[in-house]
Order: C-alpha cells, then structure tokens, then sequence
C-alpha cells in the first residue's frame, strides 16, 4: 500500500476503539439520523465474527429479537458506529459462530463466558 | 481554468462522508506537472499545451529528447501528453495545473490502459455465449460462425475473434472529485480506474457530464 493511501486511511481511522472479541455480548451504539436530528441507537447481541484489516475492518452482531434471529454487519471504523461496549466476555473455540444460527429458544445465545 | 492533468494511480481505498457513506475511491498522485511546451495555431496549426509528468533521469532520454525538455525550460519528464485547446488557446495564459484545478463534486473522465489480460477466446473477450458443454457437443468455447455464405464471400471487418485483450486505451467517463488534497498532491475519484496501480493516468473535465446527483 502506499504512504498516501495510508495516510489517507489512518485519518478515517478511529484511535480508541476498546478492543473486543468474538464471543462478547456488545452493545454498539449507532449513530441514527432521523429528519435533521441525529440520535444514539443501541444494538445489542453477540459478536459472531470479525473480518477485515485496518480500515476496513468488519463485525457481525447477531441477536433475537422478538423471536427472530437478526444479524447486522457494521465496519468497525464507519462514523455512524458510536461506540461498541462490551457487556459480557465469552470464550469460543472458533472465530466465526455461525453455529448459533442453527440453534433455537435458550440455546441460540449461548456462549460460554470468559473464566475470570 | 480547467485543463487536465497527468498522474498516477496510487490504488484504491474507501473514504466516509459527513453522513457516515461509504464510497469507494481511486487514489491518483498527480504533483509536478509542467508546461513543456505550448503550441500556437501561427506555428504548429492548432493551440495546445504539451504536459510533462514524474521525472526521468536525463541519461535515460536521446539527446533529442532532452533539447525539447531544455527549449521548454523543463527537468525531462517520463510522461508527455498534450491538452488541445477548443478556441484558440488563451486559456492556457498563466496555466495552472495543481490539483487544486479541480474541486469537490467535479465531473472528470479518466483515461488510462486497461490491464492486459493475454489472448483470450470469445466468451471471455467478448462475451460469446459458447455452445453446449454436453449432450456430444464437442464445440464448448468455440468461436462459430463468423459470417454468412456466398454472400457476401468475405468476413466482415470487426468479425469478433479470439486475440490479445486488454492492454489498450480505455476512457471512464463521468467519475466524481471526492477530495482534493494539495498537500500530498493527491486526488479522490470515486470509482475505478482502468490499469494497474503505478500505471499512468490523465484525469480531463468531463466532456459529457451531467449534474451530480
């Protein structure tokens, strides 16, 4: 990659990002526009998998919501994601847990949490 | 004044806007363009300015080459390109080519040389729809017909073949400025641009644009 498009991708990117892992339970608080008033938006589940290097990097928070699965992809370093807070630590023995959405009721969020 | 300039695709990135949009963008260095020579309709028939971009080593041009640079008052340069005039050439009076000639929300063409892509059949290189893989067809990416009988007896000039595909001239039109940042002399376009990264580029206003939506 050249300096330029370094240089040019290190200004977009976000310097406090709290570090978080596939697993967690998150909170990400979206930036939602509604008319001209901009307001925060919690979007809470579990991360599935994480994707992508630098300034392109990716997550996938999925959650039940009113007994149906959602999935929503954010980029980690897109302005219209706040902040990602992380709730609970879990552990996992792979890095993509597409396993979950083959599950059902209680089980679907299932993750075991970290041992402290 | 907006002539054009000469440059290099440094490669693509993404950048966000104000409303947290993503948009895919070309990078394209483009300091350092000079006049190397401009030409009058008294003497050379037609008004233009010739551009010269990124240096060259001086024992790595015939001395022919590097007399034009010294007449033109210019260090010799890898690229040399033209910049016709419409009228008769009086906008290239006191010419300015930073990239600051272009602003946020222009409309420019970009034109640039393809990648090469080799000899390739007609369902590559054209888009040949081939013919039945199986049921004994033993035709596959064949290229079929390619003309009619006795009449007219010939093929017709443009027949699509097989051949060399890629590597040659190629114009985008219409790309949008997403930023311009004279202090790396880099410009923004937002979209592709034809050939690899390093190639050289000349980025034109837009000959045919239309409003930005």
């Amino acid at each position: 990659m050249s300096a330029i498009i370094a240089k040019i991708n290190q200004e977009q990117m976000k310097q406090d990002v709290a570090p978080f892992n596939v697993g967690d339970a998150v909170r990400v608080h979206t930036r939602v526009v509604e008319g001209d008033k901009e307001r925060i938006q919690i979007y809470s589940g579990i991360v599935i998998g994480k994707k992508g290097t630098l300034m392109n990097q990716s997550f996938t928070v999925r959650r039940i919501s009113y007994g149906e699965g959602v999935e929503r992809v954010f980029p980690l370093h897109s302005p219209r994601v706040a902040k990602v807070e992380v709730e609970t630590q879990g552990t996992t023995r792979r890095s993509k847990l597409n396993y979950l959405r083959l599950r059902k009721g209680k089980q679907a969020m299932a993750v075991r949490e970290k041992a402290r | 004044m907006k002539i054009g300039l000469l440059g290099k695709k440094l490669g693509m990135t993404r950048v966000y806007d104000a409303s947290g949009r993503s948009t895919a963008v070309t990078v394209i260095e483009a300091g350092g363009n000079v006049v190397v020579q401009t030409k009058t309709v008294e003497k050379e028939g037609y008004a233009a300015i010739q551009v010269g971009f990124d240096d060259q080593k001086p024992q790595r041009l015939s001395k022919p080459a590097l007399g034009h640079f010294k007449k033109g008052d210019s260090a010799p340069k890898r690229l040399v390109k033209e910049f016709r005039s419409k009228g008769d050439g009086s906008e290239f009076q006191g010419v300015d080519l930073a990239v600051t000639q272009f602003e946020v929300g222009d409309i420019v063409d970009v034109i640039g040389r393809s990648k090469g892509k080799g000899f390739q059949g007609v369902v590559r290189k054209h888009g040949a729809a081939g013919q039945p893989e199986t049921h004994g067809s033993m035709m596959h990416r064949r290229t079929g017909a390619i003309g009619m009988r006795s009449t007219p007896g010939r093929i017709w000039k443009n027949a699509s073949m097989p051949g060399h595909m890629g590597d040659k001239r190629t114009t985008v039109q219409n790309l949008r400025v997403v930023q311009v940042r004279s202090e790396d002399n880099v410009i923004l376009v937002a979209g592709a641009v034809p050939g690899p990264t390093g190639s050289y580029v000349v980025v034109r206003p837009a000959i045919k644009a239309h409003p930005v939506k």
